[in-house]
């Protein structure tokens, strides 16, 4: 079923730059600058490569970590009944794995993924302001430490859901939450130092020739992710900042009591909040458009319209906040106004999906691993789409508010969403970074075992919402049972197949088939005219960049 | 573009940096939940400080060894401008939440918007802004409110100058007036400092004869929120441009490359910018 690998063309050296035809071996340790070696070259580095490698790694480790948590979750769940958990140890562990993914994984994997191809894909030397790259890594460390440790706190971790609601997260929350607010300020600042970096790269050190509508879909998305990061994560500072004053000053923001209103930090939480999913998919977005066009071997169909698309989905975001709190009693004007707003969004992500769809039509189609996750993303993602235009309509949601559908949902978007796109990316550009192709079998089963284990985890609870069960409880009435055991079994075959995906990377990255530059023989962008691993500087002559028509 | 950008060597400060911050965040949190960790989130934000300090003295010395072209000035200005952007929407979150209590929510709590609740919970609360008489009772309101016509007004005039004599002094800088620039940079930073006296003089009468506390309800909550950031941003400000003043007093800067000292103006317009926002909507609306 699965074809071969590509034919492999011999390795192209087309930019002919006087430091990279030594070759990659040679070249990685024939830097100009070298420092300390172990463990201070990564506390210290500024090289754009090594700093998406410690993102990448620390993305992995937080993936493992919160998925530990959500099995937790999904082993209390197994059956009816308490057997495993106290109810607020339940409750810290739903938390806790929806802010380690969410801030711990998602975000630092992608934003591993943009160190390490941006300045590949635009030519550029590195990151715009290298330094300030690794401060902003290595807060994070630091951050999700500080989060982690208030697990061991007296009166537990965060308890009140990832998305912290007043007064839960206030009046009624344990004392550990100052300590929660202050990892967030760093994750915070780390994510805008970043978002910063990435933007002024993008902006400033394209190569000679290269214009906007010439960049490659992924750093476009990224541009559009670091402006959305840029905008909403002085926002939730702001919001926890208000949070640390209400809980330790005595200020009344979410306290009706003083005049304030619980209701305001819902406001103010979701203006960061939907930006925020969008953060999480948009570059999932850029590497589908990658990947897409190399296996199908043809250009993207409408690049134009794609980028038009993710900018729409960005300004959009920002005006569909509410969409989150219809339940919570809106003005009939806003639940309508917000409740059109979000329909509206279809209509850009229909476009990207048709161009996806549009560009495999015809194509000379091949099923290597990094092509099977995009299009289970392209297949997976338009469940979680479809079923968030569901939810979008006001008076149907209040039926599925706080229900597992809305779990259902937004899984969907997020596992075989984001988490299949980072996957997707990992398969796709290893070759790059190793210099060995992924071992295609175990890729495979990697692929099957991951697509059948989200879909029997996350199914089923389509269903279960619809039936009635509330979200965030560890117990269920008798009715759900069946569903939840088949969510639990799936929720296990998933979070063991991720081992494959580690054997997998530290496989590669020992040996393996050796690539070169130009790994897929239908990649076109300018990351595959640079050896393959590529060498730890690149691109410090700027490459003379040939316009083509897209 | 000839390949010139400048990538510097491996660095320490930044890991130094976020180990630094890591403490001061980590000690702000024991003194907050514990009441202990002061003296160690003190010498955390010093840490912090000194880290900052020769972090941008490297980044000095490199621009002065002439290592940066003219593409790293422009990352220079895309990181500054961004870093305001951001610093614009954080403010916005907060002048978002005034205008949301102000619109909605005490209104809501007076049973306007055919809101039931509030009206069974505090059926004699009456919406007012600003809000002296906050719902529940065990929450006293400030007694008096500051009128914006005396030091709030005296404080706008002096951010407003503060910005005209900084555009003096970069307009001297460009020219060659080093002397002249560093007269009118030292106006600006003594106007800063002023305003930052008559803000602490202020928040002095609002504690002490107002009844404007942050556990006032409402009113005082935004205030503080809005008017503290600010005057932290000032303080910001002040620091940044005095930094600047010691560099034009060591002869640093060029006539047409003087980067640092306009990142510093921008910030300081920025900050005179929000001010005005908060002169209009905290203190005279």
């Amino acid at each position: 079923m699965a074809p071969k690998l590509p034919p492999r063309l011999p390795p192209q050296h087309p930019l002919e730059q006087a430091g990279e035809a030594a070759g990659p071996a040679g070249h990685a340790e024939a830097g100009y600058h070298h420092g300390p070696k172990g463990l201070l070259r990564w506390l210290l580095t500024t090289n754009h490569k090594e700093i998406g490698t410690l993102y990448l790694i620390f993305s992995l480790s937080m993936f493992f970590i919160g998925g530990i948590f959500a099995l937790v979750v999904r082993a209390e769940l197994f059956q009816p009944g308490l057997q495993l958990v106290q109810p607020e140890f339940f409750n810290q562990m739903t938390t806790m794995h929806g802010l380690i993914m969410v801030f711990g994984a998602v975000m630092p994997g992608f934003v591993g993924l943009a160190n390490w191809m941006i300045p590949l894909q635009i030519g550029a030397p590195d990151m715009a302001l290298p330094r300030l790259n690794n401060f902003s890594f290595w807060l994070l460390p630091v951050a999700f430490t500080l989060l982690l440790s208030t697990l061991l706190m007296p009166g537990g971790g965060p308890n009140f859901g990832w998305t912290f609601y007043a007064p839960l997260s206030t009046t009624y929350s344990p004392p550990s939450t100052t300590f929660f607010i202050l990892s967030l300020h760093m994750a915070g600042i780390s994510s805008i130092l970043g978002a910063i970096n990435i933007i002024a790269t993008i902006l400033n050190l394209r190569a000679p020739g290269m214009r906007m509508m010439d960049m490659p879909l992924f750093v476009w998305t990224w541009l559009i992710t670091a402006f959305l990061l840029i905008a909403v994560m002085p926002v939730l500072a702001g919001v926890i900042t208000m949070m640390l004053l209400d809980i330790n000053f005595g200020t009344s923001f979410f306290n009706a009591a003083g005049g304030g209103d619980p209701v305001m930090f819902q406001h103010i939480f979701w203006f960061f909040g939907h930006p925020e999913v969008y953060i999480m998919i948009l570059p999932a977005f850029g590497i589908v458009s990658a990947i897409i066009p190399t296996f199908a071997r043809k250009r993207l169909f409408g690049y134009a319209s794609m980028v038009y698309a993710t900018s729409s989905i960005a300004i959009l975001s920002f005006l569909v906040w509410a969409h989150h709190m219809f339940a919570v009693g809106l003005p009939l004007v806003a639940e309508l106004f917000f409740m059109y707003t979000t329909m509206l969004i279809a209509v850009p992500t229909g476009v990207k999906v048709f161009n996806w769809i549009a560009t495999l039509f015809q194509g000379s189609i091949s099923f290597e691993t990094p092509m099977l996750f995009a299009l289970a993303f392209v297949v997976l993602f338009s469940i979680g789409g479809f079923s968030g235009l569901m939810l979008a309509i006001a008076p149907a949601d209040f039926q599925y508010h706080d229900t597992y559908f809305v779990v259902a949902h937004f899984h969907y978007v997020l596992v075989p969403g984001a988490v299949f796109a980072i996957m997707a990316a990992v398969y796709y550009w290893l070759p790059k970074w190793t210099g060995h192709y992924p071992n295609e079998r175990l890729g495979r089963w990697h692929f099957w075992t991951s697509v059948v284990g989200v879909n029997l985890t996350f199914f089923p609870m389509h269903f279960s919402g619809l039936a009635g069960m509330p979200r965030r409880i560890p117990d269920y009435a008798l009715q759900f049972a069946d569903f939840n055991m088949a969510s639990s079994i799936g929720a296990l075959l998933f979070g063991t197949s991720q081992l494959l995906f580690v054997w997998m990377i530290i496989k590669c990255v020992r040996g393996g088939e050796k690539a070169p530059a130009k790994a897929w023989d239908g990649a076109e962008d300018l990351e595959w005219t640079v050896p393959s691993p590529a060498p730890l500087h690149t691109f410090e002559t700027p490459p003379r960049f040939q316009h083509q028509e897209h | 573009m000839s390949g010139s950008y400048y990538v510097p060597p491996q660095s320490k400060w930044p890991a130094l940096g976020s180990l630094a911050v890591g403490v001061m965040m980590v000690s702000l949190g024991m003194q907050l939940v514990h009441g202990i960790g002061g003296l160690v989130m003190t010498l955390g934000m010093a840490a912090v400080l000194t880290v900052m300090w020769l972090w941008f003295r490297d980044v000095v010395r490199e621009s002065r060894q002439g290592l940066y072209d003219a593409q790293m000035d422009r990352s220079f200005r895309w990181g500054m401008g961004w870093f305001i952007f951001s610093e614009v929407m954080f403010f916005a979150a907060f002048f978002g939440a005034l205008f949301y209590v102000r619109v909605f929510a005490v209104p809501w709590l007076d049973g306007e918007g055919a809101k039931g609740v509030a009206a069974l919970l505090w059926p004699d609360f009456t919406a007012s802004w600003p809000l002296m008489n906050p719902p529940s009772e065990s929450i006293s309101g400030p007694r008096e409110v500051l009128s914006p016509w005396q030091l709030p007004l005296v404080n706008t005039i002096f951010l407003v100058t503060s910005s005209v004599t900084l555009t003096i002094a970069h307009e001297a800088l460009k020219e060659g007036y080093r002397n002249t620039a560093r007269n009118w940079l030292i106006g600006t930073i003594l106007l800063g400092v002023c305003f930052l006296v008559v803000q602490g003089i202020e928040y002095y009468e609002a504690y002490h004869h107002y009844g404007i506390t942050l556990q006032a309800g409402i009113y005082g909550s935004t205030f503080f929120l809005l008017t503290g950031f600010h005057g932290a941003h000032v303080t910001i400000g002040a620091i940044t441009l005095s930094v600047m003043l010691m560099r034009v007093m060591k002869g640093h800067f060029d006539r047409d490359d003087h980067f640092g000292f306009e990142a510093a103006a921008w910030y300081w317009h920025f900050v005179d910018v929000v001010w005005i926002g908060l002169f209009i909507f905290v203190y005279v609306l």
